[in-house]
């Protein structure tokens, strides 16, 4: 493998468009980068090397004319929950396994019409559904990331962790993921990426296998802050095919990289210092407080009182919303299908055959704070709890521009270390859950390692539409921390 | 609130999810875990205030009236686990 693969995707794009290297070779290095790794890390679930150098040579072509999109001639990866036509897209399930989607999804196409070349499906939780990607179909993808005199296997975190995985391995120059709890922030804070969501309804949910649709937001990964602004801004826009989508014009993105973060107010949310937290979090939390304040920026405490209640009233809001968006695997249109002895047997048989425990577990719960009884005890409750959640928000933009804390409670952990307590895994969502809550743009950006070399992010939130000031906040994280570092080769 | 065998066999019906009787026990331990856990919610003052059903603010343009797509019977039979002639093969449901 050469080196360039390991350039960030501002540089390769500039080195497409000097001529440098061609859309070709580079889509030859990075599948088969992505085919050297596969055995060790597992992040992927579904190749086509046809389309992937078919893009290719129409990217050449392209850059020839010189023409070219944002992202020309720039390999991605695509978590198995966005529809590519003709490739597999099975949200890493067995009850989707086989299908393959006749239409693509709206955000995957604006990649592709930005330039992007289609590289691999990446592994996830099944249906979205996990923090540690251990609950895929295709089994658990390995983090590049090692503790230091150890070979352990650690999670790259869930549920976007192939995306994560490849983008922090130097297999792509980025990749799609979807952040229903943190599903995006916690793998990129487990796998020294940066990973963004935007506002609510920045980014089409059409043709993104549904989780929770109040809570979904597609974004991406990247190796920069700079990267991950030029994703959203390819990934963003006005769709008609998803009624939430926002119809606002889509900022310059990038543009907002590198400029001063001088006179911003910084909010710092006490109640995110929660028990039995590692210190290592809080001293690069305490960190990032010192870098913004040596940038020029305020730092005022603020309080989210609110903020324990989040995870909980997710449990709620979450499942109840899977479990009505889940009806749809009947195993009659699409999908696989076990006969039974009767239409209401069949149906039985093939969920139960077709999904996971987690899943079912989710679709449960979801099932049972719906039914009759339980209505208004549980949902009603828990909605009007998120509304409280939204409040806290609010109350704390009146005084601050953005909101800095931790974007996860640990440094990544072993596989299989916490997947016998549901509710152990879920506290991996502590810190990223309430911006799912309230819509409000929320990203993770690398800013350390802990003493086992392992790296930790931190968390930027912004008001709702004001994903300019995030990327602005991240970028002075990204200079001041100079993280720089990479998992050592070993797969 | 917590549940019994027999809330889990009735929400696994109404979920149509075939659990298996050894599973049961299981999710009776599991599902009364994570209610448990998400009882504090009780403890939140909710007096008057709306329930949020979306996070977005903003009016959200509403689409013309109209046929945007169709005529793709082909594309839409594509991953059916079973189909005939045009038309989607269902299990028998009325006697």
């Amino acid at each position: 493998m050469s080196d360039l693969l390991k350039l960030s995707l501002d540089e390769v794009s500039a080195k497409l468009k000097g001529k440098e290297v061609s859309a070709t070779e580079l889509a030859q290095e990075a599948f088969a980068a992505c085919q050297a790794a596969q055995p060790a890390l597992n992040a992927f679930t579904a190749f086509d090397e046809e389309k992937t150098m078919a893009m290719a040579k129409a990217a050449d072509a392209r850059l020839a004319r010189g023409e070219g999109g944002l992202l020309e001639g720039v390999p991605l990866a695509i978590k198995d929950l966005f529809a590519v036509e003709g490739v597999d897209t099975s949200a890493s399930s067995n009850i989707l396994k086989g299908f393959k989607p006749t239409y693509e999804s709206t955000v995957t196409s604006k990649l592709w019409d930005a330039g992007a070349v289609f590289v691999a499906k990446t592994s996830m939780d099944e249906f979205a559904m996990g923090s540690s990607n251990e609950t895929s179909n295709t089994g658990p993808v390995v983090n590049p990331w090692k503790a230091k005199d150890s070979n352990e296997s650690l999670t790259p975190g869930g549920s976007s962790g192939g995306s994560a995985a490849a983008v922090a391995a130097d297999l792509c120059f980025g990749a799609t993921g979807t952040d229903t709890g943190g599903s995006i922030r916690q793998p990129a804070s487990f796998t020294g990426t940066v990973g963004v969501k935007g506002t609510y309804g920045r980014t089409s949910r059409w043709g993104v296998v549904a989780f929770a649709s109040s809570l979904d937001h597609p974004g991406p990964f990247a190796k920069t802050v700079k990267d991950s602004a030029l994703l959203l801004q390819a990934m963003s826009g006005h769709d008609p095919k998803d009624s939430t989508s926002l119809p606002n014009d889509v900022p310059d993105f990038a543009a907002a990289v590198g400029q001063s973060v001088k006179g911003l107010k910084i909010g710092v949310p006490k109640e995110y210092r929660v028990d039995g937290m590692p210190a290592e979090i809080d001293e690069v939390w305490q960190k990032g407080i010192d870098w913004l304040k040596a940038a020029g920026c305020e730092i005022v405490d603020i309080s989210l009182p609110h903020t324990k209640y989040a995870l909980p009233a997710y449990y709620i809001v979450a499942p109840a919303e899977a479990s009505s968006n889940l009806a749809r695997y009947d195993g009659m249109r699409y999908g696989n299908r076990v006969e039974g002895k009767d239409l209401n047997d069949t149906y039985e048989k093939t969920r139960a055959a077709g999904f996971g425990h987690e899943v079912q577990r989710r679709i449960m719960i979801g099932t049972y704070v719906l039914s009759a009884g339980y209505y208004d005890a549980y949902y009603l409750r828990a909605q009007k709890v998120r509304t409280r959640i939204l409040q806290d928000f609010d109350q704390a933009f009146e005084k601050v521009d953005a909101i800095l804390t931790p974007a996860a409670p640990s440094a990544a952990f072993g596989l299989g270390t916490k997947s016998d307590d549901p509710i152990a895994m879920y506290l991996n969502d502590v810190f990223t859950v309430t911006a799912n809550l309230a819509g409000v743009p929320a990203m993770s950006v690398p800013a350390g390692l802990d003493k086992s070399g392992l790296p930790l992010g931190l968390q930027v939130i912004t008001r709702a539409l004001d994903e300019e000031t995030m990327f602005k906040v991240g970028a002075a994280i990204e200079d001041s921390a100079g993280f720089g570092f990479k998992a050592e080769k070993w797969w | 609130m917590s549940v019994t065998a027999d809330d889990v066999r009735r929400i696994a019906r109404l979920a149509r999810l075939a659990e298996p009787e050894d599973r049961i026990d299981t999710l009776v331990g599991e599902l009364n875990g994570i209610l448990k856990w998400i009882e504090q919610l009780d403890e939140v003052d909710v007096e008057g205030v709306q329930a949020m059903t979306t996070p977005v603010a903003f009016p959200l343009p509403m689409r013309e009236d109209k046929i945007t797509d169709g005529g793709i019977r082909d594309k839409v039979l594509a991953n059916a686990p079973k189909s005939d002639e045009g038309f989607f093969v269902v299990p028998k449901s009325v006697e």
